[in-house]
């Protein structure tokens, strides 16, 4: 490995980056070579789901999305340190091997958590996590429906019939009579063959 | 297709550059997730795990910038057919067209009295396969499908590039 002939582990990522980079850029040239250019004003125009772009695309945005962003992406990031932490710094072989050093990986992650936390106490206390909401305020349109009547229908009650009962024969009657009338036929479909 | 014989025999393929460009673009033909009307339910129903359209290699793109295909699966009515000329227009050529379903193929059951709808989407845009039923079963979609993937093998990229004037 001291052969300086020989390539070392960074050298070999090195080599792994430059080809990436390479492969990369040939496809890239490769493609601006061979594909088809038809190029017309709709297709360089705006995608926006089949409908006409109206407006500015420069709309501005609530700076209160950037600090929300922020402070998600600290506790997203203390995630993604919080994971290796368990898995290398918890085997149980250093355990065994010292009792103390599960007791100092412990304290260590709590003084990091600790010291984010601290943060977020601080963004929490500054108001940055409230969302300030926009005063609704309620349409009033005036209508001659008193309340009363909304009461009325609420509160009227309505008999249920049993349905185990036997069915009135009166309606049984009116049904038949119904029947027994040839249906009219609203709509007949005519195709008539285009001359 | 020879390109095919040569994968299965050894890591070693020799072909034209126009035979592995079009390898590569029947085996991943990209439609625009795009449906209009009940023939989107079985297009889905093909894309689903029982027909699984994804083992040839035809997987949904939500922007047309990134898809080869556009399935016109449903009615198009005159209020759609400007989206659907915008839609296909803003597709990177090459490009390929699947009218799905009678509706899109003629107009279908609106052919004499929809007054609302095309008859036809080759009235708007340029159809490569017409899928019949009313609605196609996910295997008539698979079998457009298979004959776009015959027409593309058939094509030359480079040869329109690079012999434009003798074409």
């Amino acid at each position: 490995m001291d052969d300086p002939a020989q390539l070392s582990e960074y050298g070999k990522i090195l080599i792994i980056l430059l080809i990436g980079a390479l492969l990369v850029c040939a496809t890239i040239f490769l493609a601006r070579l061979i594909s088809p250019k038809k190029n017309n004003p709709i297709k360089s125009g705006t995608y926006e789901c089949g409908e006409d772009p109206i407006g500015s695309s420069w709309v501005q945005f609530n700076p209160r999305f950037y600090v929300i962003a922020l402070v998600f992406l600290l506790f997203d990031v203390e995630l993604i340190f919080i994971f290796p932490w368990a898995t290398v710094f918890g085997q149980s072989e250093y355990i065994a091997a010292d009792g103390r050093w599960g007791w100092f990986t412990m304290i260590e992650m709590a003084m990091f958590i600790g010291i984010l936390i601290l943060g977020l106490v601080f963004v929490w206390k500054k108001g940055d996590l409230e969302w300030v909401k926009p005063n609704v305020s309620l349409p009033k349109v005036p209508v001659n429906i008193p309340q009363s009547a909304y009461s009325t229908l609420n509160n009227s009650s309505y008999q249920v019939r049993d349905y185990r009962e036997p069915a009135v024969s009166v309606v049984e009657n009116t049904v038949a009579q119904e029947v027994t009338a040839a249906p009219k036929i609203a709509f007949k479909p005519r195709f008539k063959k285009p001359e | 297709m020879s390109l095919d014989s040569q994968l299965q025999n050894n890591g070693v393929v020799v072909a034209k550059l126009d035979d592995l460009l079009n390898w590569a673009r029947l085996s991943s033909m990209w439609p625009m997730s795009f449906g209009i009307a009940c023939c989107a339910i079985e297009m889905m129903g093909a894309m689903a795990s029982t027909y699984d359209l994804d083992r040839m290699g035809v997987f949904p793109r939500p922007s047309p910038r990134q898809s080869d295909v556009i399935i016109i699966a449903g009615t198009v009515t005159f209020k759609m057919a400007d989206r659907i000329k915008k839609l296909y227009e803003q597709m990177p050529d090459p490009k390929y067209v699947i009218s799905m379903g009678s509706c899109s193929n003629c107009g279908g059951p609106y052919w004499q009295h929809g007054y609302h709808v095309v008859k036809g989407v080759d009235r708007i845009i340029p159809v490569d396969v017409y899928v019949q039923g009313c609605p196609p079963r996910p295997e008539a979609l698979i079998g457009a499908f298979i004959e776009l993937q015959k027409k593309i093998d058939k094509e030359s990229l480079l040869g329109e590039l690079l012999f434009k004037e003798k074409a």
